[in-house]
C-alpha cells in the first residue's frame, strides 16, 4: 500500500527514479535541479539504490553520458534545467534519432542573459524538436507518477521521455503526495533488455554516417515510429491509473462542462489557474481550464475536441519566441488551423523568470480577451504580455 | 614492464576487427594505426569514435567496418560516451542482471576531438578514473573537414585555417599542444605515445593500456598524406622520420614513471623530415633552426624525466 508523505517535488523525482531501480544516473548540478542530484547522490552513498553514479564534468558528458549507458543496456537517468538543457542541446538529439529510452526530467528555468535561476518555460520551448516523448506536471505527485511512467513509456516505444517540472514552484515545495509501495512501482516498471546493445558478442555499429541517399529514410523511419508512440503513452496511463488509482491523459479538461472560455496552460500554472476558474465559475461565468499535458507527440486530436465548444481559447505562455509571440500559442493555433469551426485563440505572455501570476492575473486575461473580442481583434497576433510595470 | 614484449611477428592476429575496404585515402596513416590498435584490442572489446576521418571512413551507411561493437555519437563527447557504457557495465554486473565477461571499454578520437573540443570530457574522464584506453590518432589537424588547423598541428605547418600568407608567412603561429603531458598531469596509471610506423611497439602499448586498472591514455602518431602534402607511399617513412628527428619520440609513462621506447642517441635533423611535406615549404632557415632547437630542448627534457641525463 502507499502512503501519504510530504515531499519536494525534487525528492518525489528522487523517489521515482529509485524505486525504478536506475542502473546509470550522470547528472551536473544546477539551481533549481540541485536538490534531485543531491538527493540521488545521498540515496547511492547510504544503499538506497544501487547504481553508478557519474559526477560529470558538464550537462553535455551527463547526456553523453547516458547516452552510452543506455546503448549498454542501462536503466539511465539524468535532469537538469535552464543553461544546462542548453549546454546538452546537441546530445539531446542523439537518444531519440538512436532509439534508446533515457529519461530525464526539466527542472524548468529561464534563460540567461540577465541571468535568472527563476522558472519559466523558455529551456522547455527551446526543446521541441528534439524527438523526445515530453510531459508537463503541475504538483509534486505529478512529478512523481510522470516519472515512473516516463519509464514504462520509453522503453516500450525505444524513445527518451522528458518530464518538465517547473523549477522552484515544484523542485523546492513540499506538498502531502501519495508514495506507492515500491513493489507496485516494480512491477509497473519491470526489468527490460534493449533489443540491441553494446556487447561483444553480438556486434553492432550505431551512429553511423548518412549520406543523402538514406538520411531521409532514417528521419521517416523515426517520425512514424514516434508517431506511434501516442497509443502506447495512452496504454500507459490507463495502466497506471488502474494500478494506482491515478488517470492522466494527453489533454486534461477543468470545468470545461458548457465553458464558453478556456484558458490553456501547461505546468504548476494550471494549479492557480484552476483557483480563477473556480471563482469565475462562482461569479457565473463559464469559464474552464485545458491542461496541456502531453507536449510531445502533440496531441492534436485531444486538443480539438477539447475546443470543439468553446467560443474562445485564451493561452498563457510561459515563454517568447522573439518576434513570433508565445510558442504554446502559435503551436494550439496551427493545430487548429485547418478546422472549419475554430475558436478565435488569444494569447498572453506571463510568469517569466520566476514573476508570479495570481488568480487576479488570470481574471484579468479572461476579461482582456473578451475585451479583444468586443473589439473585433480576436484574430489579432500579438500576444500581451501581463503584469509588466511600465 | 616496459621492456616486455607482448607481440611478436608470428603471433599477430591475422583477424582484422577493423575490416578492409573502408573509405581512407591511399597512404593513410591514421588507418593504418586504427588496424593495428584493433589487432591488439582482441574481440572482447566497446569501442567509442569521435566525429573525424575514423568515422567517416568506417561507417557509411549500410555499411560499417567493425567486427566489434561500435558507437559513434558526436565530436566532442567521446570520453563522456566511454564513461556510460562502462558506468553501465559496472552496474550491470553487480546487479547480477549481466555475467562479469572482462569486456574492455576504448575510446578513439582525432587530435581535434581531443585535444581541443573533447579535451574537457576527457579531462573529466580521466579525473573521475573509469577503468578505459583512450586513443587519440594525431594526424595534427581536422583532416576530415579540410586541413584546418588544431592545437596540435605543428609550429609552422600550413593548413587552411593557419594559411601562409604576405602578411602573415608561418602558417601555424602556436606551438603544438602536448596532450600526453596534459594526461599524465591527471595522474593516471598508464599514458604512452606511439606511431604505426612501429606496429609491434605500438600493439604493445594498446595491450598495457587496456590490461591496466583505470583510465590508460595513447597518443598516436598518424601521418595523412591529404593533409602533409605529401606522397601517399611515404606514410610509414614520415612516421619512423618524426621519432627519428625527435620531433615525436616514443615513451611511456607508467604510474609517473618516464620510460623512452626507443632512445635515440643522436637525433636527425628535422629538416630530413620536413623535406618531404608540402606543409612545411615555405618555411625559412630561420624558422627551421628555431624548430630545431626547439625539439633538442624538449628531447632533453624528455630524457631527463627518464632519468637519463
Ligand atoms: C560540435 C561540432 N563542431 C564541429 C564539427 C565539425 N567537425 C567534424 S570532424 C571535425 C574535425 C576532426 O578533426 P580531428 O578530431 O583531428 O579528426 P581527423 O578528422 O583529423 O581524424 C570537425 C571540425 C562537428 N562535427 N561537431
Ligand atoms: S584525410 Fe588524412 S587522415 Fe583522413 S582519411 Fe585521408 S589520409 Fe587519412
Ligand atoms: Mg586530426
Amino acid at each position: 500500500m502507499g502512503r501519504i508523505v510530504g515531499l519536494e517535488g525534487s525528492f518525489a523525482v528522487a523517489e521515482a527514479v529509485r524505486m525504478v531501480n536506475a542502473d546509470v544516473i550522470a547528472a551536473y548540478p544546477i539551481t533549481p535541479q540541485t536538490h534531485i542530484v543531491e538527493r540521488l547522490a545521498e540515496m547511492v552513498a547510504n544503499g538506497e539504490l544501487d547504481a553508478e553514479f557519474i559526477c560529470v564534468e558538464s550537462e553535455h558528458s551527463a547526456m553523453s553520458a547516458c547516452v552510452g549507458a543506455s546503448a549498454a543496456g542501462a536503466r539511465v537517468f539524468t535532469c537538469s534545467a535552464g543553461q544546462g538543457l542548453e549546454l546538452m542541446h546537441e546530445v539531446l538529439y542523439i537518444p531519440s534519432s538512436m532509439r534508446l529510452p533515457v529519461v530525464a526530467v526539466a527542472a524548468n528555468r529561464a534563460l540567461s542573459a540577465p541571468l535568472s535561476v527563476w522558472c519559466d518555460h523558455s529551456d522547455a520551448m527551446s526543446l521541441r524538436d528534439i524527438g523526445w516523448i515530453q510531459m508537463f506536471a503541475e504538483n509534486n505527485q505529478q512529478a512523481f507518477d510522470l516519472t515512473v511512467c516516463a519509464y514504462r513509456m520509453a522503453e516500450e516505444v525505444l524513445f527518451p521521455a522528458m518530464v518538465h517540472i517547473d523549477g522552484f514552484y515544484l523542485s523546492h515545495v513540499i506538498e502531502d503526495m501519495e508514495l506507492p509501495a515500491e513493489e507496485d512501482v516494480r512491477d509497473f516498471i519491470p526489468d527490460y533488455e534493449h533489443p540491441f546493445v553494446l556487447d561483444p558478442d553480438k556486434p553492432v555499429s550505431m551512429g553511423c554516417y548518412a549520406p543523402p541517399f538514406i538520411y531521409p529514410e532514417t528521419k521517416k523511419a523515426q517520425e512514424v515510429d514516434f508517431e506511434a508512440t501516442k497509443q502506447k503513452i495512452l496504454k500507459t496511463w490507463e495502466e497506471f491509473g488502474r494500478i494506482f488509482g491515478r488517470y492522466y491523459s494527453p489533454v486534461e479538461l477543468y470545468r470545461m462542462e458548457d465553458a464558453r472560455i478556456a484558458l490553456l496552460v501547461m505546468g504548476s500554472l494550471s494549479e492557480t489557474a484552476m483557483l480563477a476558474v473556480d471563482e469565475m465559475r462562482d461569479a457565473g461565468e463559464a469559464v474552464g481550464l485545458i491542461r496541456l499535458r502531453l507536449w510531445r507527440p502533440f496531441p492534436f486530436a485531444e486538443l480539438r475536441a477539447a475546443v470543439k465548444d468553446i467560443e474562445l481559447l485564451v493561452v498563457l505562455d510561459r515563454a517568447i519566441s522573439f518576434g513570433m509571440g508565445g510558442p504554446v500559442c502559435s503551436e494550439v493555433r496551427s493545430a487548429l488551423y485547418n478546422l472549419v469551426e475554430r475558436p478565435p485563440v488569444i494569447g498572453f505572455i506571463g510568469g517569466l523568470g520566476g514573476r508570479d501570476i495570481s488568480v487576479a492575473e488570470f481574471r484579468y486575461m479572461i476579461k482582456r480577451a473578451r475585451e479583444r473580442v468586443n473589439a473585433g481583434e480576436e484574430r489579432e497576433d500579438k500576444p500581451e504580455l501581463i503584469g509588466i510595470r511600465e | 614492464m616496459s621492456e616486455e614484449i607482448l607481440f611478436i611477428p608470428r603471433e599477430v592476429t591475422t583477424e582484422e576487427n577493423f575490416a578492409p575496404g573502408h573509405r581512407a585515402c591511399i597512404g593513410c596513416g591514421e588507418a593504418l594505426a586504427v588496424r593495428l590498435v584493433c589487432k591488439a584490442l582482441g574481440k572482447n572489446v566497446i569501442i567509442v569514435t569521435a566525429t573525424g576521418c575514423i568515422e567517416i571512413i568506417s561507417s557509411l551507411l549500410p555499411q560499417t567496418s567493425w567486427r566489434v561493437p561500435w558507437i559513434h555519437t558526436l565530436f566532442e563527447n567521446v570520453a563522456a560516451v566511454v564513461s556510460g557504457i562502462e558506468s553501465a557495465y559496472k552496474a550491470r554486473i553487480r546487479k547480477g542482471k549481466i555475467p562479469s565477461k572482462g569486456v574492455k571499454f576504448v575510446g578513439f578520437a582525432g587530435d581535434g576531438g581531443t585535444s581541443d573540443i573533447g579535451i574537457q570530457a576527457l579531462s573529466g574522464a580521466m579525473e573521475r578514473g573509469h577503468d578505459f584506453l583512450y586513443v587519440c590518432f594525431d594526424n595534427e589537424a581536422y583532416m576530415n573537414t579540410g586541413i584546418q588547423r588544431s592545437s596540435a598541428t605543428p609550429y609552422g605547418a600550413w593548413t587552411t585555417t593557419a594559411p601562409v600568407g604576405e602578411k602573415r608567412p608561418l602558417g601555424q603561429m602556436t606551438w603544438k599542444k602536448n596532450m600526453p603531458e596534459i594526461a599524465v598531469a591527471h595522474r593516471i596509471p598508464y599514458v604512452a605515445t606511439a606511431c604505426p610506423s612501429y606496429p609491434f611497439d605500438l600493439m604493445d602499448k594498446v595491450r598495457r593500456g587496456l590490461d591496466m586498472a583505470g583510465p590508460a591514455y595513447i597518443h598516436v602518431f598518424s601521418p595523412c598524406p591529404t593533409g602533409w602534402r605529401c606522397r601517399p607511399d611515404i606514410s610509414v617513412e614520415l612516421g619512423r622520420l618524426a621519432v627519428e628527428t625527435g620531433i615525436f619520440p616514443l615513451y611511456e609513462v607508467v604510474n609517473g614513471e618516464y620510460h623512452l621506447s626507443i632512445d635515440l642517441p643522436e637525433l636527425r635533423p628535422v629538416r630530413e623530415y620536413f623535406k618531404h611535406q608540402g606543409r612545411f615549404r615555405h618555411l625559412s632557415d630561420d624558422v627551421i633552426e628555431e624548430i630545431q632547437a626547439r625539439v633538442e630542448a624538449d628531447y632533453k627534457r624528455l630524457r631527463e624525466k627518464a632519468g637519463l641525463e
